[in-house]
């Protein structure tokens, strides 16, 4: 994992540096104004004049370090914009991961106990809906019916949780949903499937057989071995999240990483799209890091040397 | 068994799998249906897709079956030749990374060594990062156009066929007949094409169709962005991203687009779980 990052590094590296026309145009918005002596003196104050592995080296140290550049357009530390603008980012991808398991777990189940052809073929469309139907379109439509049909839209600056957790939940609810549905389709379909394989085998009629309880049986010896197709799903899912992080808070005006992103694109600010890129890629390694973790305690069986 | 028995044994087997497939046939109709439209668009349309022809925002009926957009074009006509820029770029972008990624996984599988190591390893630093951020990053740098969309979306799902296409490389490239293959003299490149290639190919297969669907999806999404097609052409994505301002005094204009990105994606995500039930039992979808 760590020889990707290292690996990531280098490709957002090599990718800004590949980018037509130097910094120092794009920085000064001046292209072909500055003389080649004034541009030299900014390349030199930039460090941008010294050799591609040196630059590499001096950002990977500082990278490393915690500090990640300066922002062109405001001068900032990087860092500091996004430890502002984390915890939206944070607030949004928790929810919706909560609101996914939380729902698609258990409807998950009912479909893999039901003897019913309909609400398992009901489960497959619905499975196939949230993979087909594209969030940012979802999201769109909430917004319309919520502002058509209900006359009604949350407050327009982000408030955060702390400040007044009641607007905070109104302005989280559309966003999640959106983020949620599709998400919650995808992990419907494999708790079913998974759910299905767990309770042909031997030890759930045991279970059975011996008299425990329906819901023991399938919440204990059924649901605890399936977890693991369902966990790796989830993890595998962050990365559709997170890129419908970026989607979604850009049409909800949530000031997050993926707004911040976004802007970073469209400015062309080039530390601030490193920063973020790097942080959204760290994100996913870790959060599969620790999909791999919860597989030993989900099932002792499963050990790392 | 003469020609044609042999093609009604194909017909009928062919017949027996749709029976039993209900779904893919299903995805394979909406395909065919939506790689119609694709193909026959100037046929299909009364009006120029991007010239202003009336009204704005005019409601659906009379001449315009669905209305016009907020600068006066053809809703329908619009929506019609979006169907060409889906498929155009969302195919290509798959045909990228199909080649570019099932030969570098049939190649490192193939050889092994070093080349093995840095190719996986290049595949494992472009899947470290999250699909879509990845192809942000990517227009970004190529600059935002519909062909440079199409080459970052290729990038991206390349990783995939690698690592499909590599697996099932190393565990024929052990197998008897080739080295039988081998033996009578032939050469890596006969024995790549004529005894790897055909291991691979069903997995690819599914790939390919399920990638279409994602691919698609992605074109949509860069460019609901602004990072993919540049108006005036018409894609999805972008009438979506410009229907947000004026929704409210036109419904259809957000609608639509949205519904023929889900139906082409849920033509693609049908016939791919069908192909995977056909050609790979040992996962079977639900």
């Amino acid at each position: 994992m760590a020889a990707a990052l290292l690996g990531v590094s280098i490709l957002i590296f090599g990718l800004v540096r590949l980018l037509p026309g130097t910094i120092v145009d794009i920085l000064a918005g001046t292209e072909g104004r500055l003389g080649p002596e004034q541009r030299a003196a900014v390349l030199h104050s930039f460090g941008l004049d010294r050799p591609l592995p040196v630059q590499y080296g001096l950002w990977l140290w500082n990278l490393v370090h915690g500090n990640l550049g300066w922002s062109f357009r405001t001068q900032q530390p990087v860092g500091e914009l996004i430890a502002a603008r984390l915890p939206i980012t944070i607030e949004l991808a928790v929810l919706t991961i909560a609101v996914v398991a939380a729902v698609g777990i258990p409807l998950g189940i009912l479909a893999s106990v039901t003897p019913s052809v309909r609400v398992k073929a009901l489960a497959q469309i619905v499975g196939l809906l949230g993979l087909s139907v594209p969030n940012f379109w979802t999201a769109v439509m909430l917004i319309l019916v919520a502002s058509y049909a209900f006359h009604w839209l949350p407050a327009l600056i982000f408030t955060p949780p702390w400040v007044s957790p009641w607007t905070n939940a109104q302005q989280m609810l559309l966003p999640v949903t959106s983020l949620a549905l599709g998400l919650a389709a995808v992990v419907v379909r494999m708790t079913r499937s998974s759910m299905l394989e767990v309770l042909g085998q031997e030890y759930v009629k045991v279970a059975r057989a011996k008299g425990l309880r329906g819901g023991t049986v399938l919440l204990r010896h059924a649901l605890r071995n399936a977890l693991i197709p369902i966990i790796t799903v989830l993890g595998l899912q962050t990365g559709f999240l997170l890129g419908g992080v970026v989607i979604t808070e850009q049409i909800f005006g949530l000031p997050g990483l993926g707004w911040m992103l976004l802007n970073g694109v469209y400015q062309r600010d080039y530390p601030v799209v490193q920063g973020t890129v790097m942080l959204f890629a760290v994100t996913f390694a870790a959060v599969n890091l620790a999909v791999d973790l919860l597989y030993t305690s989900l099932d002792p069986r499963i050990r790392y040397e | 068994m003469s020609r044609d028995a042999g093609a009604a044994v194909r017909v009928a087997r062919l017949a027996r799998l749709a029976r039993r497939n209900p779904t893919a046939v299903v995805g394979a109709v909406v395909i065919g249906l939506t790689v119609f439209i694709a193909v026959t668009a100037p046929l299909l349309t009364r009006y120029n897709p991007v010239s202003q022809i009336a009204q704005p925002l005019l409601a659906p009926g009379g001449p315009y079956p669905v209305g016009t957009d907020e600068l006066g074009r053809d809703e329908l006509s619009r929506l019609i030749f979006g169907t060409r820029v889906s498929l155009y770029v969302g195919g290509l972008a798959v045909v990228i990374a199909l080649v570019f990624g099932a030969s570098s996984g049939i190649a490192a599988g193939f050889y092994g060594g070093w080349l093995d190591n840095a190719t996986m390893r290049v595949m494992d630093v472009l899947f470290s990062m999250p699909a879509l951020v990845l192809a942000i990053t990517l227009t970004s740098v190529l600059g935002p156009s519909l062909t440079n969309a199409m080459i970052a979306i290729g990038i991206v799902y390349a990783p995939t066929f690698a690592r499909i296409a590599r697996g099932p490389t190393l565990a024929v490239i052990g197998l008897p007949y080739i080295e039988a293959a081998r033996a009578i003299g032939a050469s890596n490149a006969i024995i790549i094409v004529r005894h790897v290639l055909p291991n691979v190919s069903a997995p690819l297969l599914v790939q390919t169709t399920v990638s279409l669907s994602t691919a698609i999806l992605t074109e949509a999404a860069l460019s609901f962005l602004g990072l993919g097609t540049q108006p005036p052409t018409a894609s999805w994505g972008l009438m979506l991203s410009t229907a947000r301002q004026y929704m409210l005094l036109d419904p259809w204009i957000a609608v639509l687009p949205g519904v023929a990105i889900a139906v082409t994606v849920l033509g693609f995500n049908l016939l791919g779980d069908g192909l995977r039930d056909v050609l790979d039992p040992r996962i079977r979808t639900m």
